[in-house]
């Protein structure tokens, strides 16, 4: 009885010192396949080792699911402490709403606005002035993932832009390959477009659509070529009867697949597979025809707590992810380019690299999360799901309708 | 009949009692009831209908725009292809279940052997949650592991069955998971049914030389009219809300073929982040139910105050 009663004594001594000196933070995010799980993992090793401890929340699913289930526990009174959203329109009204944590007096205390490059990072979480928001990689859209083994195993060479890949299809596919690997998901068909179109119709026509609204552009010439190529390329993926991004890039990996158009994230996946960029696989940015990045990505939002002793850490947490270390560590296990252009990123494989240079060329466009409200991004999304699943809709019937989304989006 | 007898005392009475304190207790002890369908369904729904004529984004606001939610609505393709799945599921599913349900309990009803083993086998898909009906029948109709791979390993090279993955049939995929996780429960609602016929009535058919299916259909069936209304408003009510099963198997795919309105509502309200769009959508669901429901509720309720 006696050595039962020192036990609890001692636990609860125990946990009152714990208590006393190190605050859980509760940190929600949807980063669960290999890669991003390792990544994320950089962001709590370091965050423990400061003495806070860092309660990983994990949300399984990709952005689609996790982000109605953050939503409506921050709307519903039960904020986590920390949460992963990508930046950009998606978490305005919640800001305006006020129920995120301001940031600005860190912002400004360790000089964001010169560290952060580019700077645009930075606006993206700024309202009102104020800074809500912690940029911490730049994922780019902008790329297609090209496998060496399927265009050895059809005969043709890697190719090394857009119009290639085309002629090569024929290639792959009498070699019994899936030429281009498509994922079903809404939000990979409307990405795969996106990239068509800065390739294709070139960034000034996408940002005058996108930033500008413009239906005319969308209805025009420019865009009747993209919607062209978007339908040789779902017939290229006709065979491809995957979900999940990775799946798709996993036909990628294993040389099922001649390509993969899919954000810098697939090379995460890559790495985990122990490939290696220009032996293994091959990365084109902007499809080899528009060299350019869009600086999507993800930042870290943190809603408002009464606990000063919370509030203290959050800001704690907030600096260390745009520290030097933590920034070079994450984005290495990442695969996505740090949010600083003053690191040494010489540990970077090929295709960072690539990325890197492109970045430091100021080649950058915003991303669409960033120009596009979660609602005309919802009905972009089931337009496009629609067009590359169904081959019975014409291309234009296809850009008829985008040019009315686009002309209602605000 | 409780309300006729009730009825019935109360004249007897020289001064009736005020009807409002009738049976007290009672009716205090279901305020609590009534509160939460006054103030929970009610006031909900209300506010629902009302936000659906805003432009709520993703907090309501009680910004007025009129009718353009529901134009919106009407003008787009997911919401058609949505309404038409909706109909060809309901409409197979209703008929389908009543018909194999009601034919499953006829025969475990011929007193056959092992009747439990069988009622157990045949109600046990109905204790699986809609998300792991789904999953498996997402695995059983994939064309690289399911149906499809076994009927080709045996030697049928051409054989093709892959209805998640081909636009035109995909709800019929979706209506067959729906069908073997539900009829089962159909069943026994329809034995517990058969059980309740009189055996004099069988002995009365016998006797005057009536064949058993005719005795089934135009004597049984007919005594089972309150058997088939429960089991009515369940497979309509599992109809209306039908969504779990769709994400678990297709997530609304191929494209856009196996979109149901349910589905619709959750996408706008959570990730488009567009609640008005969400509540339009959600109202027009009502609005089909109330229509079903009304003349249904009339007809089978209201004729009993005449009678």
């Amino acid at each position: 009885m006696k050595t039962i009663r020192t036990l609890f004594a001692a636990t609860t001594a125990l946990c009152a010192a714990t208590a006393v000196s190190a605050t859980e933070l509760e940190v929600t995010h949807w980063w669960t396949s290999g890669g991003e799980a390792a990544a994320v993992a950089e962001f709590a090793k370091a965050f423990n080792a400061t003495g806070h401890t860092w309660k990983d929340g994990a949300i399984a699913g990709s952005g689609g699911v996790a982000r109605p289930i953050i939503i409506s526990r921050i709307l519903g009174g039960d904020p986590m402490h920390a949460t992963q959203l990508n930046h950009g329109r998606q978490a305005e009204e919640l800001v305006e709403a006020g129920l995120m944590l301001d940031l600005t007096d860190v912002a400004e205390a360790e000089g964001w606005r010169d560290i952060v490059h580019p700077t645009s990072l930075l606006d993206s979480c700024t309202v009102d002035g104020k800074i809500y928001c912690v940029p911490v990689n730049i994922h780019s859209w902008q790329w297609m993932w090209l496998s060496h083994k399927a265009f050895a195993d059809a005969g043709v060479d890697v190719p090394s832009n857009w119009d290639e890949f085309v002629a090569a299809a024929p290639a792959l596919e009498a070699a019994g390959k899936i030429p281009l690997a498509m994922g079903q998901q809404p939000w990979q068909s409307s990405g795969a477009f996106g990239v068509l179109t800065v390739a294709i119709a070139g960034p000034d026509a996408w940002l005058e659509v996108n930033a500008n609204k413009n239906a005319e552009v969308a209805a025009g010439p420019e865009y009747a070529k993209v919607f062209q190529a978007a339908a040789a390329a779902r017939a290229m993926a006709a065979n491809s009867n995957v979900q999940d991004w990775n799946q798709a890039t996993n036909l990628v990996i294993t040389g099922q697949a001649g390509g993969q158009i899919m954000g810098d994230w697939a090379q995460g996946e890559f790495q985990v597979a122990g490939q290696v960029a220009g032996v293994d696989y091959t990365c084109l940015p902007g499809l080899g025809v528009n060299e350019v990045i869009s600086t999507g990505g993800d930042a870290f939002y943190f809603p408002k707590n009464d606990d000063p002793e919370i509030t203290k850490a959050q800001k704690e947490l907030a600096s260390l992810m745009l520290s030097k270390e933590v920034q070079v560590a994450f984005n290495l296990k990442k695969g996505s380019l740090p949010v600083r252009g003053d690191i040494d990123l010489s540990a970077a494989n090929d295709c960072m690299k690539k990325g890197l240079d492109i970045l430091a060329k100021g080649n950058i466009l915003p991303d669409g999360n960033q120009v596009l409200s979660a609602d005309t991004t919802g009905q972009i999304e089931d337009l496009m799901v629609e067009f590359w699943n169904d081959p019975s809709i014409t291309a234009e019937d296809a850009q008829a309708r985008y040019a009315e989304i686009i002309a209602s989006a605000d | 009949m409780a309300i006729a007898e009730i009825q019935g005392q109360s004249t007897e009475d020289v001064r009736p009692p005020v009807r409002l304190f009738r049976n007290l207790n009672a009716k205090i002890a279901s305020i609590p009831m009534i509160m939460t369908a006054v103030f929970v369904f009610i006031g909900c729904t209300v506010w629902t209908i009302v936000h659906s004529f805003t432009k709520s984004r993703l907090l309501p606001k009680l910004d007025f725009v009129g009718l353009d939610q529901y134009e919106r609505l009407w003008g787009t393709r997911r919401w058609l292809v949505s309404i038409e799945n909706l109909a060809i599921y309901g409409i197979c599913s209703l008929v389908l279940s009543l018909v194999i349900g009601f034919t499953l309990a006829a025969l475990l009803d011929r007193k056959i052997r092992f009747e439990n083993t069988f009622r157990t086998i045949l109600l046990y898909p109905f204790a699986l949650s809609f998300i792991v009906t789904g999953l498996v029948w997402q695995w059983i109709l994939n064309p690289d592991f399911g149906i499809q791979s076994v009927v080709r390993g045996w030697g049928w090279e051409s054989f093709t069955f892959d209805p998640l993955y081909n636009p035109d049939i995909v709800i019929f995929g979706i209506l067959i998971a729906g069908i073997w996780q539900g009829s089962g429960f159909i069943m026994v609602v329809m034995l517990a049914g058969l059980r309740g016929i009189d055996e004099e009535i069988w002995k009365a058919a016998r006797v005057d030389g009536i064949p058993t299916w005719k005795t089934y259909i135009f004597v049984v069936i007919p005594m089972m009219r309150p058997v088939f209304v429960t089991a009515l408003v369940l497979i309509t009510s599992g109809i209306v809300k039908v969504y779990d099963l769709v994400v678990a198997q297709t997530s609304g795919g191929p494209g856009i073929a196996s979109e149901v309105p349910a589905k619709y509502v959750y996408d706008k309200m959570f990730q488009a982040q567009n609640l008005g769009q969400g509540f339009a959508a959600s109202t027009m669901m009502l609005l089909s139910v109330v229509i079903i429901l009304i003349p249904w509720a009339y007809l089978e309720f209201g004729g009993k105050k005449r009678g």
